[in-house]
């Protein structure tokens, strides 16, 4: 289904109808992680793949426009290309270990000593937390940086003026009561359910990224129906900009005060007399610290693009 | 018979990632090229994640009543993976808008064309 969804993508000349199947394509993948007994990962990809990523797109074909030009002249010679690599891709694919086998090379090294161990030094329940906040707390703290970077690079390229009309209702949400209604119902339970998935994320599957996406796309939803200006009363782009570096300084400070202690640079257990509650503060904190970084880039990202929106309807007024 | 039931899923993860390819250097159009690149990184998510699945293994979240759990390593790689990736194609198509306002296309050949007149 997902490989059927791809070739759509690429028959299909209306930039629209791709987004769509864009959007299919993420929830399949997410079902797809959920069979594969990566729930950490389906949560994201639901929230990311099914939901941001498409709305990016369709608010990006607002303002370039939706029709695809046909460009039939190197497609041979790329087909041929693909088909080779493909063809030698597969070769490579006899060399690899059978699927859902346990003595796979990649369940031999660090894995087993995780699933083991992670029960007793961390103390806390779901794995994916524990090696993603703690073990390789390391490298998390660099994604996060990327992602902080990811957004000061859309905010450059598309800085958005602070609006100075008057806010009125957009039109969406002037038309449609119903609409109106009921995402004024749901927007509550999904910010809740956010935060839920946030500090439970030592327990069950969750954590920063999921929750921070999840706030993001609550609040996103809030404006797409009321309008940029009437959401940056409630969450104003200055704000977010400040947030967003929070959330970067909360981590790395976390690493600093835990050198402070005497231990090294991420290193939970000196934050506390007991190891143990060490590292639960730590991963605590440290994961509010993505979720806040992740749900404010997400947001300034989608306010950078809207406000682009609003700049080209005013323009062709 | 059991090379095929053995390794379908990486087939799978090739057969995607020579569609999202083959939309990255066939295709004109520079939104489709990002969902092109967008297909080729989530192939590469699920050649991680199938790498991490052991038959019969559960969730890796931890529980008297389980003994054997997939590979948790590979989760984490891919949970920031996607999350970090949708903060790049928002990059790509915040270029994208800024290019078709400097060339008022976003069709490669049309692009190329207006670098050369002038």
């Amino acid at each position: 289904m997902l490989f059927a969804t791809a070739i759509g993508i690429v028959l299909s000349r209306d930039l629209i109808a791709v987004v769509m199947l864009t959007g299919i394509y993420g929830f399949l993948s997410a079902s797809f992680f959920v069979l594969m007994d990566a729930v950490d990962v389906a949560f994201t990809e639901a929230a990311v793949g099914a939901g941001i990523s498409p709305l990016l797109m369709l608010l990006t074909l607002a303002m370039v426009g939706r029709r695809e030009k046909a460009s039939r002249s190197r497609n041979f010679f790329a087909l041929m290309l693909v088909v080779i690599t493909g063809a030698l891709l597969m070769i490579g694919t006899f060399g690899m270990p059978a699927f859902g086998s346990a003595n796979a090379p990649a369940h031999m090294h660090v894995a087993p000593r995780y699933i083991e161990q992670s029960g007793t030094e961390i103390g806390i329940p779901n794995i994916v937390t524990s090696v993603l906040a703690s073990y390789r707390g390391f490298d998390t703290f660099g994604e996060v940086a990327v992602i902080f970077t990811a957004g000061i690079g859309v905010l450059s390229l598309l800085m958005l003026k602070p609006a100075q009309r008057k806010a009125p209702l957009s039109n969406v949400a002037k038309h449609h009561k119903v609409l109106r209604i009921v995402s004024k119902i749901l927007i509550p339970p999904i910010l809740l359910f956010a935060l839920y998935v946030q500090f439970h994320g030592d327990y069950g599957p969750g954590g920063g990224f999921q929750a921070g996406v999840i706030f993001a796309a609550g609040i996103i939803l809030y404006t797409m129906f009321f309008g940029v200006d009437v959401a940056q009363q409630v969450v104003s782009s200055a704000v977010l900009r400040v947030l967003a570096a929070f959330g970067v300084l909360l981590y790395g400070s976390v690493g600093l005060v835990s050198m402070l202690n005497g231990g090294e640079f991420l290193n939970y257990s000196v934050l506390a007399e007991n190891p143990l509650t060490g590292q639960h503060i730590g991963i605590l904190v440290i994961e509010l610290g993505v979720g806040i970084t992740v749900a404010a880039v997400m947001v300034m990202i989608f306010y950078c693009f809207a406000g682009q929106q609003n700049k080209k309807e005013e323009a062709e007024e | 018979m059991t090379l095929l039931m053995s390794h379908y899923n990486y087939w799978i993860v090739v057969a995607l990632m020579m569609v999202g390819f083959f939309i990255v250097i066939a295709q004109g159009n520079l939104v489709k090229k990002i969902v092109g690149l967008n297909i080729f990184q989530t192939s590469v998510f699920i050649l991680y994640i199938s790498a991490g699945k052991i038959h019969g293994g559960s969730a890796p979240i931890l529980n008297d009543s389980i003994t054997v759990y997939s590979n948790p390593l590979p989760h984490v790689l891919i949970l920031t993976a996607i999350v970090v990736g949708i903060a790049t194609t928002a990059l790509g198509l915040a270029l994208v808008i800024r290019i078709n306002k400097a060339y008022g296309t976003i069709e490669e050949s049309e692009i190329q064309q207006r670098d050369h007149s002038c």
